[in-house]
């Protein structure tokens, strides 16, 4: 089973959030009340209501420009989902056809904060009424309709690009070849370990503190 | 757009300016990034580091209001380092003309000055012309009465380190720009520019465009594949409705309003139809009395006669002189000349400059019809702040009305392109689409003229209005009527049409009455053959041009002025990206801006820029209000004590308005930073429809203010603060985001401050989200256009005091 990839080609994102209104439209999921911390990033984290935010990061480079770095945040969709560590029956599952990993209701009998630090990348959150928790699917239900994720689709530069995951990895490969020309430190992060795979021109760091994990 | 927006994926190199094109028309950016992956170059020059230049390949800083200043230093290094393309200078503008004696320019002033009208006898701008009336030429280029020796003294003086004084840009910045830039002067090479309201809301905005029209004709960008000029429009429907007119100082189709003074229809349609003397000139505007007199006869039908000049005298006519703008008819309402008021789709009390004084100018009608989709800061203005209900008399309508998605019909976007579009769902409630509310509007007016008489009744009562089917306004009859119909049986360069029959375009249209078209730029777009704006063939091959997508004014061009993408033989000046070209004996590729052969040949060809009396392109032009060139004039509120460019401070030629609530500072102390204001991705204009979704609330929940750390620093404000700006007119409330993005600007000795704030809130919606940034902007436009400055004005920014 190879299943399926994203891959987030950053350099080519120019943070109109799309994404990140599509996967609220498509999950039908509430906006929540935000303040502005000083920021264009809001909502501020995930958290059940919230499966995907862009991160906005900015700051000078070496030669005294300024850079804005957006990492439009979600569940990586690992190959060995680390979030499964403390669970013992189907509370998470992953698609054995798409590879998505998609949390049940289920999910309600087990700990958060073990399965929030399971994750390297602090994905998983717990709706505080319910106490299931939540996070993207990777529109696993879309996936097995024939369609593309929402964030996906709604891309409108090609930062976003969804297919087989061999393909993806070709494609992947590709692209970083091409940026280490104009930025050597461009690369893919945990491509082999993921199947939302962000290129980065930078260091991951400067991007969001667990873009490449803890 | 000269071109279109698949068009931007040809480029070799695209100027992002006046524009934050990634945060305000992100579709956009899937074409500039398919530019790039081909190996385009991507240049972003703003006062503010945006999304924008996020993905560019290089960016630089501006002061906000010099962009004269920074593209007039890009003229000079083209001219002095020979960069331009000759074949096509030469050949398709007007650089080698010779102005007369009278032209001067000294010390910021053109010849023909009147500083009491503030404005400028143009007769002394004309070109030499020759016993038969043709102007004169020096094809070398070397006679210093020829426009490019003209050009080159104008531009001399904007030398990079006085540009760099004025702007703020380094000079390294600025050289860096001028040359990749300039690198598509050769013959294969192309740029483009996009640009927004980021240019043209100055008092200098139309010159500012003039100034990168003047660079893309002598690097012979235009009519090309990958170039033109190209404005991004602020709202989907911006172009359509400007098609239309609803601007007051035209008619559907860019036809001339007309002037009190012209008496009668003839008159009228001689002083607007322009003459050429030169046989090589097609001077398309001499087909003008067609397309009025087929506009009357769509207007009037029947009753439209040649012996009652089809109806022209039942048409208002402006005095000359006379200037109905939006700031001028909102000074009006403020001394209480306007009695009512339909403010359709539109919330003029936050989208409005010097929002305040829109505001208390409401105050001053006795009615107001507010049509729109939800409540809004225009028909609540009598319970906003600082206004007490009980002395504002004004009677308010509120008619609420469906919107895109909830109506059938067209829409024109940036590239010209009129879609049309299907209706998705049903309007809610008692929301009509606003054709239903216009239409069942002027039939009850007409039943009132019938019954009760009123002013100027044959207008009324003449008035064609059969657009309705079954009772509901009908889209279908409109768009036919706007395409126009043949009114008998006719013969037309041997072609027969039956009279009822749908013109196929405006080649047909005729000055006798025989022909109707509601507008003439839109004629072939619904015909015979069908609706042509309901097509839906996608092209991705070749240079993307989509013939069979939607439909393009006018008929069907993609890229306008194409014939210059050719040379003499008509052979592509860019063989790989060819937008037309010359195959035995016959055009093919886009619709060419006419069907004449080549210029090479002599006894039959038509100069390529064929809207123009004289066929060329206009590098010095005689036409804007301003000026025949763009020069640098400092923004009505500025922080510098001096024009470094002339004495003449600011555009010599702008209204400034004087009443009470009209207060301008230039350096005063207490407002030492410089204001502009712009958008955010989530909420569109006034956030009057995006400001009700709670995704896009969430995503950007409250008025900001973008300055730098030092600024921040120096006024003790930390990042996330609510803090006040304040300006002249009116001050908000902002959360503080301190940023490197915003940098101070260094002019010589002096150090100068800039923030930006969006003008998408309103006191309505959301609680604690802040109100319009519009409260600061000035009552002051662009000479020509009359856009008010709201890109470049004087703040200050302060700690809230008490506050946290």
């Amino acid at each position: 089973m190879s299943g399926y990839s994203i891959l987030v080609d950053t350099s080519k994102c120019t943070a109109c959030r799309g994404c990140q209104v599509a996967c609220k439209q498509w999950n039908q999921l509430p906006g929540t009340v935000t303040k502005n911390t000083g920021s264009y990033e809001n909502p501020v984290d995930l958290s059940a209501d919230t499966y995907k935010t862009v991160r906005f990061s900015e700051g000078e480079s070496g030669n005294g420009q300024p850079y804005w770095f957006f990492f439009t945040e979600q569940c990586r969709h690992c190959l060995s989902p680390g979030c499964m560590g403390s669970a013992e029956d189907d509370e998470i599952v992953q698609d054995e056809k798409t590879g998505a990993v998609v949390f049940t209701d289920k999910t309600k009998k087990l700990k958060i904060d073990t399965v929030r630090s399971d994750c390297p990348y602090d994905i998983p959150r717990q709706d505080p009424k319910t106490k299931v928790m939540q996070k993207c699917t990777m529109c696993n239900d879309r996936l097995n309709n024939g369609m593309m994720p929402a964030c996906v689709k709604s891309c409108p530069t090609g930062a976003m690009t969804f297919g087989e995951r061999d393909k993806i990895l070709d494609a992947c490969k590709k692209r970083v070849a091409e940026l280490k020309k104009t930025f050597p430190q461009a690369q893919a992060i945990n491509p082999d370990d993921v199947r939302v795979i962000y290129i980065v021109k930078d260091d991951p760091k400067k991007y969001w503190k667990f873009a490449a994990g803890r | 757009m000269t071109n279109h927006w698949i068009d931007l994926k040809n480029s070799d190199c695209i100027l992002i300016m006046g524009s934050n094109a990634a945060a305000n028309h992100p579709i956009s950016m899937k074409w500039v990034t398919r530019a790039k992956e081909k190996g385009g170059k991507v240049i972003s020059v703003d006062p503010r580091f945006t999304q924008t230049s996020a993905v560019a390949d290089f960016y630089t800083a501006l002061r906000s209001g010099t962009d004269i200043a920074f593209l007039g230093g890009m003229i000079n290094y083209i001219l002095e380092n020979e960069k331009f393309f000759k074949d096509y200078v030469t050949n398709y503008t007007n650089a080698t003309f010779l102005v007369t004696d009278k032209y001067k320019f000294d010390d910021g002033l053109f010849a023909g000055y009147d500083p009491e009208k503030r404005a400028y006898d143009k007769s002394l701008w004309a070109f030499q012309k020759d016993e038969k009336g043709i102007p004169k030429r020096d094809p070398e280029m070397k006679d210093p009465l020829c426009v490019m020796q003209i050009l080159k003294k104008h531009y001399s003086r904007y030398t990079p380190e006085k540009v760099s004084e004025i702007t703020g840009t380094p000079v390294e910045d600025l050289k860096k720009v001028y040359e990749m830039y300039s690198a598509t002067g050769q013959k294969d090479k192309v740029g483009t520019i996009m640009y927004a309201m980021g240019w043209t809301q100055h008092t200098v905005g139309v010159q500012n465009i003039r100034t990168m029209s003047i660079i893309q004709l002598l690097l012979g960008n235009i009519g090309m594949a990958g170039g033109g000029v190209n404005a991004l429009r602020g709202e989907s429907n911006v172009q359509g409705s400007t098609d239309q007119a609803i601007l007051f100082h035209i008619w559907p189709g860019y036809l001339k309003m007309p002037l009190a003074s012209q008496a009668t229809l003839e008159e009228y349609l001689k002083q607007s139809t322009p003459t050429s003397a030169d046989p090589l000139s097609a001077n398309w505007w001499q087909n003008y009395p067609k397309y009025a007199v087929s506009m009357l006869k769509a207007f009037f039908g029947d009753k439209a006669t040649a012996e009652n000049g089809f109806g022209y005298n039942w048409l208002p006519k402006l005095d000359v002189g006379q200037n109905c703008s939006w700031l001028n008819l909102f000074d009006a309402m403020y001394d209480g000349k306007i009695k009512g008021f339909f403010a359709w789709g539109q919330n003029p009390a936050c989208s409005g400059a010097n929002s305040n004084k829109v505001r208390h100018a409401l105050a001053k009608l006795d009615w107001l019809v507010n049509v729109n989709l939800f409540e809004n800061e225009t028909g609540s203005f009598w319970k906003g702040p600082g206004m007490d209900p009980k002395k504002i008399k004004t009677e308010v309508f509120m008619l609420p009305c469906a919107a895109s998605f909830e109506k059938e019909g067209s829409i024109t976007n940036s590239g010209r392109w009129a879609q049309w579009r299907y209706k998705a769902v049903n309007p809610p409630g008692d929301a009509k689409p606003d054709g239903d509310i216009l239409y069942e509007l002027m039939v009850k007016i007409k039943d009132l003229y019938k019954k009760e008489g009123g002013k100027n009744p044959e207008a009324i009562l003449n008035l064609k209005w059969d657009y309705d089917t079954k009772g509901h306004f009908d889209p279908h009859k409109v768009a036919k009527e706007l395409n126009g119909y043949f009114l008998k049986d006719v013969e037309v360069a041997g072609q027969k049409f039956k009279k009822g029959e749908l013109v196929p375009s405006f080649a047909f249209l005729q000055a006798d009455g025989s022909t109707s078209s509601g507008n003439w730029l839109y004629c072939s777009s619904y015909t015979e053959k069908g609706n042509m704006m309901a097509r839906r063939k996608s092209d991705q091959s070749g240079i993307g041009l989509n013939p069979e997508w939607a439909w393009c004014w006018p008929v069907n061009r993609r890229i306008l002025y194409n014939r210059a993408s050719v040379d003499l033989e008509g052979k592509p000046w860019d063989a790989d990206r060819a937008v037309i070209k010359w195959v035995d004996g016959k055009w093919v590729g886009d619709v060419p801006d006419g069907p004449w052969p080549p210029m090479s040949d002599k006894e039959k060809t038509k100069y390529p820029f064929i809207m123009r009396p004289d066929g060329v392109a206009q590098i010095f032009g005689s036409g804007l209000n301003d000026g025949p060139l763009p020069e640098h004039y400092e923004p009505l509120e500025c922080p510098v004590p001096k024009n470094l460019m002339s004495s003449q401070f600011i555009n010599p030629t702008i209204k400034v308005f004087k009443g009470e609530m009209d207060k301008h500072f230039t350096c005063d102390p207490r407002f030492p930073i410089v204001g502009t204001t712009y958008r955010v991705t989530e909420h569109w204009q006034t956030g009057l429809m995006t400001r009700w979704q709670p995704w896009l609330v969430e995503a950007e929940p409250q008025l900001f203010v973008e300055m730098s750390k030092e600024l921040a620093k120096m006024r003790g404000i930390e990042n996330g603060e609510k803090v006040k700006v304040s300006s002249a007119r009116g001050d908000v409330e902002a959360v503080a985001i301190v940023t490197t993005r915003f940098r101070p600007f260094k002019l010589g000795q002096l150090t100068v401050h800039q923030v930006g704030l969006p003008w998408c809130f309103g006191w309505i919606q959301p609680k604690d989200g802040g109100d319009s940034a519009n409260l600061l902007t000035p009552t002051v436009g662009d000479p020509n256009t009359m856009i008010p400055e709201s890109k470049a004005f004087m703040v200050n920014v302060e700690k809230i005091k008490g506050g946290a």
